[in-house]
């Protein structure tokens, strides 16, 4: 293989997994500069450490002029402050800001050693669920109540199934201990924390499969809580879902 | 010197609390291979371990980053070399609570014992890290070695808090209160504000954590729930009754363990300093400014804990709060980085061993400190949090400058305990091979986590992961850290033969000018500063703080 080809093989090989989400390339670009920035500031450091250790032959001692050091000083703290502002604006755009009122709901679920993910149905709302029904032997993982209506037509999948271009707006839980969400290629994560439902939203926008990881240690099959998302076209998605709408009827709901 | 087992010496406590660290890191170091190897080789079988469960992974990570936090980091640098020259430094006779000092130190013993017997009850030692979050640490059920384990683990941590908080009390006091007359604060050498910071900083965090140890232990056995939710359920059983939320944990744990990374890395910036003047030949530029800063960092600290929680579940606005906060601290920490390089700077330097690992220490002070402005950002940390990339940077800035800041420090003292020098060339190749292999421990971990990798995975493929891509670099990792513990056994060698044989060490052999190098105790008023060093044209010139400022101009 050429030099050129294989370094910049190693360069892609070092970076983060291709990017699917509509924030991804702001984050992407963010997460560059900073990287090649503080690269910079460790390179000079290390020059300056390394001309300091060579210096120390010349016969006349020096000092560095006065001012040179508040000079950097100040460089560097304008240089902390626009971080922290660029940044927030990406944080504030994803966490301040709520998801759009079409955004789909999707449910989260995690416990101990699997991801869960829950579809409203055509109403649009969730059932109740309890954690005394839970029982995943008998096709109930997330104790759905029978008797509450809402919970019908809730479509529980092990993969997490996504129309491309559409905001999803995930709603996050544990029934156990404290998980981590976390999609590299949607640039996400948040944890599922028991006792709380926290929301995250985003948009995909690049068809394809993507690895969905735990990221909070939560027991001894930790590294082996993985899922599947799998971002498709509005047609399939819809085909999918209904597809599943219909086993769901047939099996007769909990 | 001899060494009496009950002794109430503080320079014989100061070498015990040096030896139980050294145990603790060669069972940290060696727990950490184990891990390495794994990784790369998850079907090998290891002696003692054989072939290694997943949760025989996550009980070595767990014991590990216990090891190596509590009895290494928090033990050797603060109160270990703090016994051995605090009260010299300061011109006291001694430490103000002898006894208490030695009950300090045989706590901290009991708790390191307490926590390998971990190791050993049914199920083995706990799974759920250094940090020990609830549910999973507050339910027995919840996995292996959540059982006794996490009891025993609890059990010596409380213990531990103990055993600082009177550590830290003698030494709050003694320099408070034992300072010979004339030791003035901006007489100081920059060891003992440091010192004075953590001692502090050990009263208010160990406070909490014990606190919280003893919520957590009241949840698993007296029927509480302030960290278990109602209708938790946990392998089949519903064990969540009351209304608790494993984010109370989250906020006690880090308000301790933010500051206790600082207590861990503190005391070598305080040597860093002494030793960056001593080899270079220079006064301390900015004294004042150098020593309010760490004062500043160790008071901004306790306020910086929410950076572990950006994605927990804390409220968004109070992310956009602590990253300001934490932000913040990265400019005295800037400071301190410049000010050293500003001392080195046209200095006379000479490259005698401790220099070299003050130096060490320096650059990976740096190299771990920059990657802190990424992490304090919660959109950038929104991805690397709990990822290679976070064990890389702590890795660097915690527990490799606290490593070289100690063997600085032994080198450094070494001829005032014993008497005799360390060989230089060993320290030297010591030196060298430790840097290298340190950074190509460390240093790729950052590429793993770019690529994803989130810590705490016992092997790299999973059922929709290969990893694949960066099978190279973990391999890498893996052949550098072995190369990293190896080297250490050059040091081992080194103070084992210098201790007898080394060559026998001249009165001040550093021409330092702190006290603990007074060829005396006298009882004279201090009249200088701690770093009266110049260069005039071709010689060097200090003066020492035990002589009388009659001399100078
Ligand atoms: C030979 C040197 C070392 C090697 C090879 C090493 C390696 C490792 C590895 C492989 C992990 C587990 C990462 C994971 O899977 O999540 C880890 C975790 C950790 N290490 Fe080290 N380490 C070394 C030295 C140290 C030192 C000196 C400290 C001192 C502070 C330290 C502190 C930690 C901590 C706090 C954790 C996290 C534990 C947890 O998450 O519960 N390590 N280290
Ligand atoms: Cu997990
Ligand atoms: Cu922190």
């Amino acid at each position: 293989m050429p030099l050129r080809v294989t370094l910049l093989e190693a360069v892609r090989v070092a970076w983060m997994p291709s990017n699917g989400a509509l924030h991804g390339p702001a984050l992407d670009v963010l997460m560059r500069w900073n990287l090649i920035a503080l690269c910079l500031c460790f390179l000079v450091a290390h020059v300056w450490l390394i001309a300091a250790i060579l210096r120390r032959w010349k016969s006349k001692p020096a000092t560095a002029p006065k001012a040179l050091p508040w000079l950097i000083l100040t460089a560097l703290c304008a240089m902390y402050v626009w971080m922290a502002v660029t940044s927030q604006r990406l944080w504030a755009n994803s966490r301040f800001a709520g998801p759009a009122p079409a955004a789909m709901q999707v449910e989260v679920v995690g416990e101990q050693f699997q991801w869960y993910f829950r579809y409203p149905g055509e109403d649009a709302a969730f059932g109740v669920t309890r954690p005394e029904l839970v029982n995943a032997a008998e096709g109930n993982p997330l104790g759905l109540d029978g008797r509450d209506a809402r919970g019908k037509d809730d479509v529980v999948s092990s993969v997490l199934v996504l129309p491309v271009g559409r905001e999803v707006d995930l709603r996050l839980r544990s029934l156990d201990v404290i998980h981590g969400f976390f999609i590299p290629g949607m640039r996400l994560k948040e944890n599922a924390v028991p006792g709380l439902v926290l929301h995250v939203h985003f948009t995909p926008s690049v068809i394809g499969t993507y690895p969905i990881l735990c990221s909070q240690v939560c027991g001894s099959g930790h590294a082996r809580m993985q899922a599947m998302l799998s971002v498709v076209s509005q047609a399939e998605f819809q085909a999918w879902l209904a597809a599943r709408e219909r086993t769901r009827i047939q099996e007769g709901a909990p | 010197m001899r060494l009496r087992v009950f002794t109430t010496s503080h320079r014989a406590l100061g070498i015990l609390y040096l030896l139980l660290a050294l145990v603790a890191v060669i069972a940290g170091t060696l727990l950490s291979l184990i891990m390495r190897l794994h990784r790369i080789w998850p079907d090998l079988a290891v002696p003692f371990f054989g072939t290694i469960k997943p949760e025989g992974y996550l009980a070595l990570v767990t014991m590990h980053g216990t090891l190596m936090i509590f009895f290494v980091l928090t033990t050797a640098p603060q109160i270990g070399f703090a016994n051995l020259v605090l009260p010299e430094q300061i011109g006291a006779r001694g430490m103000a609570f002898p006894r208490l000092n030695a009950a300090a130190f045989w706590l901290t013993a009991l708790a390191l014992l307490v926590l390998l017997a971990a190791f050993f009850v049914p199920q083995g030692a706990p799974i759920s890290g250094w940090t020990s979050y609830p549910p999973l640490s507050a339910v027995a059920s919840a996995g292996p070695g959540e059982g006794a384990g996490m009891d025993l683990w609890l059990a010596s941590i409380a213990i531990f808090c103990l055993a600082s908080w009177l550590g830290a009390v003698n030494m709050l006091v003694t320099i408070l209160g034992e300072r010979r007359a004339g030791m003035t604060w901006s007489r100081l050498p920059m060891t003992v504000w440091a010192w004075l910071v953590t001692s502090i900083l050990t009263l208010l965090v160990f406070s909490v954590l014990l606190a919280a140890i003893i919520l957590l232990f009241s949840d698993r056995h007296f029927g509480s729930s302030f960290f278990v939710p109602r209708g938790d359920l946990v392998n089949g059983h519903i064990v969540g009754h009351g209304d608790g939320s494993p984010l109370l944990w989250l906020h006690l744990f880090w308000f301790f363990g933010h500051p206790e990374v600082y207590i861990a890395v503190l005391p070598g910036m305080g040597l860093a300093t002494s030793l960056f003047a001593n080899f270079a030949r220079r006064r301390v530029a900015g004294y004042r400014v150098m020593a309010a800063m760490l004062v500043a960092i160790g008071l901004l600290g306790l306020v910086v804990w929410g950076h572990h929680m950006f994605v927990s579940g804390m409220n968004p606005y109070a992310g956009t709060a602590f990253a300001l906060t934490t932000m913040a601290i990265a400019v005295p920490s800037t400071v301190e980085a410049l000010g050293w390089l500003t001392i080195l700077w046209g200095g006379r330097l000479r490259l005698r061993t401790p220099m070299l690992f003050a130096l060490g220490f320096l650059s990976f002070f740096i190299a771990g400190g920059l990657t802190g402005p990424i992490l304090a950002q919660p959109a950038l940390d929104a991805y690397l949090h709990n990822t290679f990339f976070v064990v890389a940077h702590f890795h660097l800035v915690m527990a490799m400058a606290g490593v070289f800041s100690i063997f600085a420090g032994i080198y450094y003292w070494f001829p005032l305990i014993s008497g005799r020098m360390m060989n230089e060339s060993l320290g030297k190749l010591h030196f060298w091979i430790t840097l290298i292999a340190a950074y190509g421990t460390f240093f790729p971990m950052h590429f793993s986590g770019l690529a994803g990798e989130p810590r705490h995975y016992e092997r790299l493929a999973g059922p929709v992961t290969s990893f694949s891509a960066i099978a190279a670099n973990e391999r890498g990792i893996t052949f550098s850290a072995l190369l990293l513990a190896s080297a250490q056994l050059i040091f081992l060698w080194n103070i084992f033969t210098s201790v007898r044989r080394g060559r026998v060490a001249e009165a001040n052999p550093w021409e330092a000018t702190t006290l603990e190098w007074a060829p005396e105790m006298g009882r004279g008023r201090v009249e200088r500063g701690p770093y009266e060093y110049e260069i005039p044209a071709n010689e060097t010139i200090f003066h020492p703080q035990w002589e009388l400022a009659s001399k100078q101009e």
